[in-house]
């Protein structure tokens, strides 16, 4: 079978896992300076607001021999505003007018079809009113703060408030770092990048509340066993459902990648590029954080509660006791003890840096255990 | 554990075929009904099929509400207007709380459209001046109507020549009841006692003599007169362009129809604004038999100023003793007045029938409506580039797919099988629906719902991930597939659901409160998030129970994406230790 399914395997078994939970200090620091990064870069460069956020028009002629220059200067001419002229790659040309008033719009249309020498109803135009830009942004954010309390009183009851708090931190996180790399790359927002970025909500919980199902449930009977902290059963679902993150991050990116290829090569702008652009940042943002930011916070609140942290000082007093009893009585020496300390030294999670032998070393006394 | 884990798997199994049969019936079915129906295609939006999209804007003028009534009878004025255009595909319709989208499909005289729609729909009285019947020799004068109309008129009336509709006061029965033309009569006493023109007030019915204030057309409006006298409304673009671009406070010329028949008017200075009136409601009079009629309430400004118009108005002759009521540049109605109505009630009666009267009751409504709008963004789009768009959309779509494809095969091997047929019916499903929706619902495919669709291949996908992994999981564990397949189900079963619900929840939020293209792709994204978890439960779940029965798969073959030992589950004999487990649960998988 394939490696990737080999890993599955062993990261099921445990023989290999990452600590993400222990390294959350290190992810959480790298999680903060790009976000602080965005938002410095948020403030100081600011977005690349489209025509939609301005008003103004933006035409599109047919595929033309007309120089981009020539076109500026047209443009100009026509409308008494600079414009901004791109050549796609199909060959027509794009002309963004910003701030010129929209009820001029067919004059200027015709008369930059003369001088393209067109029929005029073969430009495509595209008018907006300065207001419309901004109704479209209140209504997203409106529809953001709508979705964000619905969600996490959804999560609340679903699994519990702490997750339903992690996901949020998780989503504004995600948000954070497209809009930061629109602001630092100075891609050009538009309604389109509007509609990608609510998508990343939906996407970025999706992946968090799988990663989250999973340790809802492993950590069902949780103080019923005094083997494993929760962190370390978190660190557990996050690396056992880890291959099905991968997938499902790649199947996702696969069709949007395809989305921003065609988008951007064969028509050069537009929708569908501009949607592709800000779901291809937000998806792998969202997975990203839902493996290192998300989980890692779960266990981080759920490790405060009074419940668990009597747990965790169980499981560490019993490894304690379990490694003194273990050092004289070297292996199989004491069978009153034998079996937690076992399982406790399997459960550690971190640093186990020879899965091989302890896997056998393992296996067959618990075989003849029961 | 044993015990129910079989009963479960026993009557899972008994179903698959049962649910892959009803599946299988509803895709056929809905497919007959797509064919039944004549739209085997999604109907395209303007971005992809090309044509004009206009998004206006409500604002509220003298802080009156925006509310869905008013929106409402706005979208219905609209439709009228660019239906009346002969554009008979357009398609004008309310979204989120204050906003229009007019669609205008390609072919049709966009910019016209867009100037119809634009201008805010606004009712005015105005004091005719002249008024003429086109087609007729036309005389430019502004005294023609001393003689002019009444020859064209239908009216019998003897008391008042007028053309068409009179306005009188209620001392005019006779006129009202039998004539085409009709009245606008002081409502309150004409309620009270029909017939007595004492009532009527001081001035008394029909004051023929003053003519006089057909000075009001002066020599500075000679540009006018011009114009009047070359209007031929008998014609329906000149008819479109008559009342453009004009203001209340300038005079004016319009056209207007009565019994089939265009006129034209010399219109004074609006006197009255449409939405003084408080309301206006069409009422069959039964005391005086006179028929339809139409009421109208004025506010207290209102009620002053028709009070004064009404004045002068009796004063003069026919047609100078009319007065237009004015809709978006066209007399909709030009009742004669022969007293001055106080107290801010009037009638107008004449012989309406009650679609008519209802009608003009309508318009009196809402020509008064108080909102105005804005275009907030206009979009044309040739035919050529819509149809580019809509390839481009299906290419990626395609390339997606093919990636997608790609990457199962590789990953799950035979178990790709399962995922590309349940991608394929989901991605028919979803074409069908989209196909039987756009009739049934106005619902247009446009490029961001494209996107939606594509975006969503991922989702679906990952549905058959999340249990697959699940099966994979209890295979290392060590069970056969038969008992993996449908022990992985009630989990996986439950992520997928906690999952697309979230999903779900976002598609349905951005729907109800976002506008324009956000709206399209979020209602896509919903539609596929609800049938992927239909898919999964009806299609890929029985189907991965049948497959767990084939030698191929249940054997593990290397082919097949379930191999054990490729996929690193334990030996057989570990199993033995697994009853003892479930207690420790969290341990139990780990060890396994």
């Amino acid at each position: 079978m394939s490696k990737l399914g080999n890993l599955g395997a062993r990261l099921h078994r445990g023989e290999i896992s990452y600590d993400f939970i222990g390294h959350r200090k290190l992810w959480y620091s790298i999680s903060i300076l790009i976000t602080i990064t965005a938002i410095v870069g948020l403030a100081v460069r600011g977005l690349n607001m489209g025509i939609d956020f301005q008003g103004g028009a933006v035409f599109t002629t047919e595929k033309t021999s007309v120089s981009v220059s020539q076109a500026e200067d047209y443009a100009k001419d026509a409308s008494g505003h600079d414009a901004v002229v791109q050549k796609l790659g199909n060959g027509t040309l794009r002309i963004q007018i910003a701030g010129m008033d929209i009820k001029q719009s067919n004059e200027i249309k015709s008369e930059l079809a003369d001088d393209f020498k067109v029929d005029p109803e073969t430009i495509t135009a595209e008018l907006v009113g300065p207001s419309w830009g901004d109704q479209i942004a209140s209504k997203a954010w409106q529809g953001l703060a709508i979705f964000m309390v619905l969600v996490v009183i959804y999560l609340a009851i679903a699994f519990e408030w702490r997750m339903a708090i992690a996901a949020l931190v998780a989503l504004i996180h995600d948000i954070t770092i497209t809009v930061g790399i629109y602001a630092l790359v100075g891609f050009e927002v538009t309604p389109g990048t509007v509609i990608g970025l609510l998508t990343i909500l939906g996407y970025s919980l999706y992946d968090t509340v799988v990663v989250f199902d999973s340790l809802k449930e492993q950590t069902k009977d949780l103080t019923k066993q005094t083997r494993f902290t929760y962190s370390e059963i978190a660190n557990r679902s996050i690396n056992g459902t880890l291959v099905r993150s991968i997938n499902t991050t790649v199947v996702a990116l696969l069709p949007v990648a395809g989305l921003l290829f065609i988008g951007g090569g064969f028509l050069g702008a537009g929708t569908l590029n501009d949607i592709s652009l800000s779901l291809f940042v937000g998806l792998a943002a969202g997975a990203y954080s839902s493996i290192f930011i998300a989980t890692p916070l779960v266990a981080d609140l759920k490790e405060r509660e009074p419940q668990i942290k009597a747990l965790k000082k169980r499981v560490l007093a019993k490894r304690a006791q379990a490694a003194s009893e273990e050092a004289p009585a070297q292996h199989r020496g004491d069978d009153v003890h034998r079996d937690e300390p076992e399982d406790a030294e399997a459960a550690v999670v971190g640093p186990r840096h020879q899965p091989a032998s302890r896997g056998r070393g393992r296996g067959r006394p618990s075989g003849k255990r029961r | 554990m044993a015990a129910p884990k079989k009963g479960r798997s026993a009557s899972a199994q008994s179903k698959p075929g049962r649910s892959l049969a009803l599946i299988l019936i509803a895709i056929v079915g809905l497919t007959a009904g797509m064919f039944a129906s004549g739209h085997t295609t999604p109907r395209l939006g303007i971005d992809l099929a090309g044509g004009t999209s206009i998004t206006l804007e409500a604002k509220s003028d003298q802080g009156s509400a925006i509310n869905k009534a008013n929106m409402d009878t706005a979208v219905e004025i609209m439709n009228r207007r660019v239906n009346g255009l002969g554009v008979s595909e357009a398609e004008v319709q309310t979204q989120g709380s204050r906003n229009i989208i007019v669609n205008i499909p390609k072919g049709t005289n966009s910019e016209k459209a867009r100037e119809q729609v634009g201008t805010t729909a606004k009712l005015y009285f105005r004091p005719v001046l002249a008024q003429e019947a086109t087609g007729a020799a036309v005389t430019a004068s502004p005294s023609a109507s001393a003689s002019g109309s009444s020859s064209a008129s239908p009216s019998p009336s003897a008391s008042a020549s007028g053309t068409g509709e009179k306005a009188t006061s209620s001392s005019s029965p006779s006129a009202s009841a039998t004539s085409q033309g009709r009245a606008v009569t002081d409502g309150l006493k004409a309620d009270a006692t029909p017939s007595a023109s004492a009532d009527a007030g001081a001035s008394s019915s029909a004051s023929p003599s003053a003519s006089a204030s057909g000075g009001a057309v002066t020599a500075d409006d000679a540009a006018l007169q011009a114009k009047y006298a070359a209007l031929d409304c008998s014609k329906e673009s000149v008819r479109a362009k008559a009342g453009e671009g004009v203001k209340p406070e300038d005079t004016t010329v319009a056209c207007g129809e009565i019994d089939k028949v265009w006129y034209k008017y010399l219109l004074g200075p609006a006197a009255v604004d449409g939405t003084e009136v408080d309301k206006a409601q069409a009422v069959y009079d039964t005391q005086t038999a006179a028929g339809w009629q139409v009421t109208m309430d004025f506010n207290k400004s209102g009620a002053k100023k028709f009070a004064t118009i009404t004045g002068q108005l009796a004063q003069n002759t026919q047609p100078q003793n009319e007065f237009g009521i004015v809709l978006d540049g066209n007399v909709v109605s030009s009742p004669y007045v022969s007293s001055s109505i106080t107290g801010g009630q009037a009638q107008i009666s004449g012989s309406f029938t009650q679609e008519e009267a209802q009608g003009l009751a309508n318009m009196l409504s809402y020509g008064a409506l108080p909102l105005s709008f804005q275009e907030q963004s206009v979009t044309t789009v040739t035919a050529a580039l819509g149809g580019d768009q809509l390839h481009a959309g299906l290419l990626a779509g395609a390339i997606g797919l093919l990636l997608v494809v790609i990457y199962l095969v590789a990953y799950y091997r035979g178990l790709a099988l399962v995922a590309l047929a349940s991608l394929l019916v989901s991605a028919a499903l979803t074409y069908v629906l989209m196909a039987l929706l756009g009739p049934a619902i106005g619902f247009a495919l446009n490029l961001p719902a494209v996107c939606g669709a594509i975006v969503a291949i991922g989702i679906t996908a990952d549905s058959f991930i999340v249990y697959f992994e699940r099966v994979r999981d209890e295979i290392r564990e060590g069970r056969t597939l038969r008992p993996a397949v449908e022990r992985a189900w009630p989990r996986a079963r439950r992520t997928i659901l906690v999952s697309d619900f979230v999903s779900f929840l976002a598609a349905a939020v951005l729907f109800i409160v976002t506008v324009g293209k956000v709206q399209g792709f979020a209602f896509t994204l919903g539609l596929t998030t609800v049938l992927d978890v239909v898919v999964v439960f009806f299609f890929t779940k029985p189907l991965m129970t049948l497959i767990a029965r084939r030698k191929f798969f249940a054997n593990g073959h290397k082919w097949s994406g379930l191999d054990p030992k490729s996929l690193g589950a334990q030996p057989p004999l570990r199993r033995t230790r697994r009853p003892g487990g479930p207690a420790a649960g969290p341990v139990e998988t780990k060890e396994a």
